[in-house]
């Protein structure tokens, strides 16, 4: 889950002993005029839990109460990637010297944390990678241990960091402890800036929570932004279930992420455009009866695959679901079964049965029909 | 991270409702089980199988050469750290939605005590007419049949449907290895290559993988040295990119983990790629050739 900025500072970094900016949240421009009155020449800042802020017109300087006031209203209701600025962090200006790059962050690869300096500080940091490669220093974390000091100052050595180095080196610390402690899968600071005054503090930062420790860091996810989602998306968040409202027609419920990624790539494969992304796989299987009301919802559903593989997920559990749903909803629209794996004898017998249609041997065939009867 | 007969497989967590059924169905086909873990029920037997109050203990009084965990995910990692630590040889972890962290202390805690992990996020590992370990559809004949090919799969919903068309076909399985579908695994497809490659029992390998992470082109790399046939289908080709599509491996972001860049470096490496699941046994028949062919079917 993505936090926007001010979020990750006040819950992240501040509780860490990271120094930032003094700024206030606000949500209208006279707020932000408010604001700034009491902070001074600010930067008025959208928030919105994705990048690209700046290039959106989203981060603007303020010299004056009334200028804050004018850039706010400017800002507030613009659209920045899929989101609408509702709230605005309103912060003092600092002047700055020298721009870093921090981030603390998964290596899937190494399967260890992985801290990344860079004195590329400000921009985007594929660019950094992408250009100068070797202005990123890397250095990877025993899970098991924080890290030590002398690979902190190995990190740092050579990049002329004259009085800021001891400060900095506390922050990498600091920040590593704060990515363990607060389940972090990134927490990023771009950029950590020495000022003019000789403070080294962070000026933006991006923290995304690994969504698998929401339960034990339950102050956490009220705070955070969940994705843009749609209605239909919404509802099946609410039911446990990870949908994915797609543009096309033909409907899709199947078993487990790799079944029903497939289902989707038949029904391309056949000419057609899947609906939906829906998966009751694991332990969600046992949620057939509400994600056929979810499918069907969809208004542009014109056909239904419905493709089950027991494994874990017993296909007579499933059907049996869908068989309850079906009694309620009467679906309008064709549906098509393939039925196999655990419980296939049972699941089949009660399709047949139950609901008077004939699953299909083959997958194919059944998506293969599902696309033809969507046209 | 073939599994066989002889080795012994303690269950964590095998009192569990999943645990329980699973067990039974482990059992039932021929699974050696001869533990369970239950720190509150040490003593007791449940489904037959004499349990322990840890992985250490049941080692130590029955051995232990697997251990596979029916475990919740906020307790995952700690029943992982202590099978590595009882000296467990293979670890099995079913559970999804481990807290990222955790997953990096268990690889860490199996790297230091000599534990392969498969997973976590599996449907486990079927040796088909021997044994099976995990939740996959071992029993049920239409899927498995013993045969010469290896099958590798990071979903076992989708390996499910690959080993029932073989089955289809006439074509046994020597091994289906399930590797997971997190971003974080301990055995990844080349691994599994590699075992599928120097086992004697198999002839040619089926690579089913998805969109995301970069363990399909580590695979190909692989396969370039490799005589045995291979065949790939890979999930995903119509997935929008940057959306997670529900396994948390499985994300396409920028170039990364693309299905043009997996089929690509696959073909490269001389792996036949197939679009749709049901093409698999045909291009395998194919590939075997027509005394493998035989060998394939006669089993």
């Amino acid at each position: 889950m993505n936090f926007e900025e001010h979020a990750a500072k006040s819950l992240i970094l501040a509780p860490a002993g990271i120094p930032v900016p003094r700024g206030m949240l606000v949500a209208s421009a006279a707020e932000a005029a408010k604001a700034a009155k009491e902070i001074g020449p600010c930067v008025v800042k959208a928030q919105v839990p994705t990048g690209k802020r700046g290039k959106a017109g989203g981060i603007k300087l303020a010299g004056t109460p009334a200028e804050a006031e004018q850039v706010a209203g400017k800002i507030l209701g613009m659209t920045i990637g899929d989101y609408t600025v509702e709230r605005l962090l309103i912060e003092e200006q600092a002047k700055i010297v020298r721009e870093f790059y921090l981030a603390v962050l998964h290596d899937t690869g190494a399967k260890k944390p992985l801290i990344l300096f860079s004195t590329e500080g400000g921009m985007d940091i594929e660019e950094v990678a992408a250009e100068k490669p070797d202005a990123i220093r890397r250095l990877l974390v025993d899970i098991d241990n924080v890290p030590r000091g002398r690979d902190i100052a190995a990190l740092l050595k050579g990049l002329d960091l004259g009085a800021a180095e001891q400060q900095i080196a506390q922050i990498v610390d600091n920040l590593y402890r704060a990515f363990r402690t607060r389940d972090a899968e990134l927490l990023e600071i771009n950029p950590l800036a020495l000022l003019g005054d000789g403070r080294v503090v962070a000026l933006d930062c991006k923290f995304v929570l690994d969504d698998a420790s929401t339960f034990r860091q339950p102050d956490l996810a009220p705070a955070g932004s969940p994705p843009a989602m749609t209605d239909l998306e919404r509802r099946g968040a609410e039911a446990g279930l990870k949908l994915i409202q797609l543009d096309g027609n033909v409907g899709v419920l199947a078993n487990g992420a790799g079944l029903t990624m497939t289902t989707m790539d038949v029904i391309r494969h056949f000419g057609g455009k899947p609906a939906n992304f829906l998966e009751i796989g694991g332990e969600a299987y046992t949620k057939s009866e509400i994600a056929l009301d979810l499918v069907l919802s969809n208004p542009g559903v014109k056909s239904l695959v419905i493709n089950f593989c027991g494994a874990f997920a017993r296909t007579d559990v499933m059907a049996d679901g869908v068989v309850k749903a079906w009694h309620k909803l009467k679906p309008k629209v064709p549906v098509f079964f393939s039925i196999h794996g655990t419980g296939e004898v049972e699941a089949v017998k009660l399709v047949k049965e139950q609901l008077g249609i004939e699953p299909y041997d083959f997958m194919e065939d059944a998506v293969q029909a599902a696309v033809k009867a969507a046209q | 991270m073939i599994v066989r007969k002889k080795d012994k497989v303690v269950v964590l967590g095998i009192t569990g409702k999943q645990g329980t059924f699973w067990t039974e169905k482990m059992i039932a086909y021929g699974t050696n089980v001869v533990a369970g873990i239950n720190p509150k029920r040490a003593g007791e037997t449940h489904v037959g199988v004499p349990i322990f109050a840890s992985t250490a203990e049941a080692a130590k009084a029955v051995g232990a050469d697997v251990a596979v965990g029916f475990i919740p995910p906020p307790m995952a990692k700690d029943a992982a750290v202590s099978a590595a630590e009882a000296g467990v040889k293979l670890l099995v972890v079913l559970t999804e939605h481990i807290p990222a962290q955790d997953v990096m202390a268990m690889h860490a805690a199996a790297a230091k005590h000599g534990t392969r992990i498969v997973g976590p996020n599996t449907a486990g590992l079927v040796t088909p007419g021997e044994c099976f370990v995990g939740i996959m559809p071992a029993f049920v004949p239409s899927v498995f049949k013993p045969g010469r090919v290896g099958v590798i799969s990071r979903s076992g919903s989708l390996g499910t449907l690959i080993c029932l068309n073989l089955t289809r076909a006439g074509i046994g399985q020597s091994a289906f290895i399930g590797i997971g579908g997190d971003p974080m695994l301990g055995t990844t497809t080349r691994d599994a290559l590699e075992a599928l490659d120097k086992d004697a029992g198999t002839d040619a390998v089926v690579i089913v993988g998805e969109i995301g992470g970069g363990m399909e082109e580590a695979a190909a790399e692989y396969a370039r040295t490799m005589k045995k046939p291979m065949v790939a289908f890979i999930a995903g080709a119509a997935a929008p990119p940057g959306k997670k599509m529900g396994h948390a491996g499985a994300i396409v972001t920028g170039s990364t983990g693309s299905y043009a860049g997996k089929r690509k470096a696959l073909e490269a490496a001389g792996v036949v790629v197939v679009d749709t699941p049901s093409q698999i046994a045909t291009a395998l028949a194919a590939g075997l050739g027509a005394a493998g062919r035989q060998r394939a079917v006669s089993q």
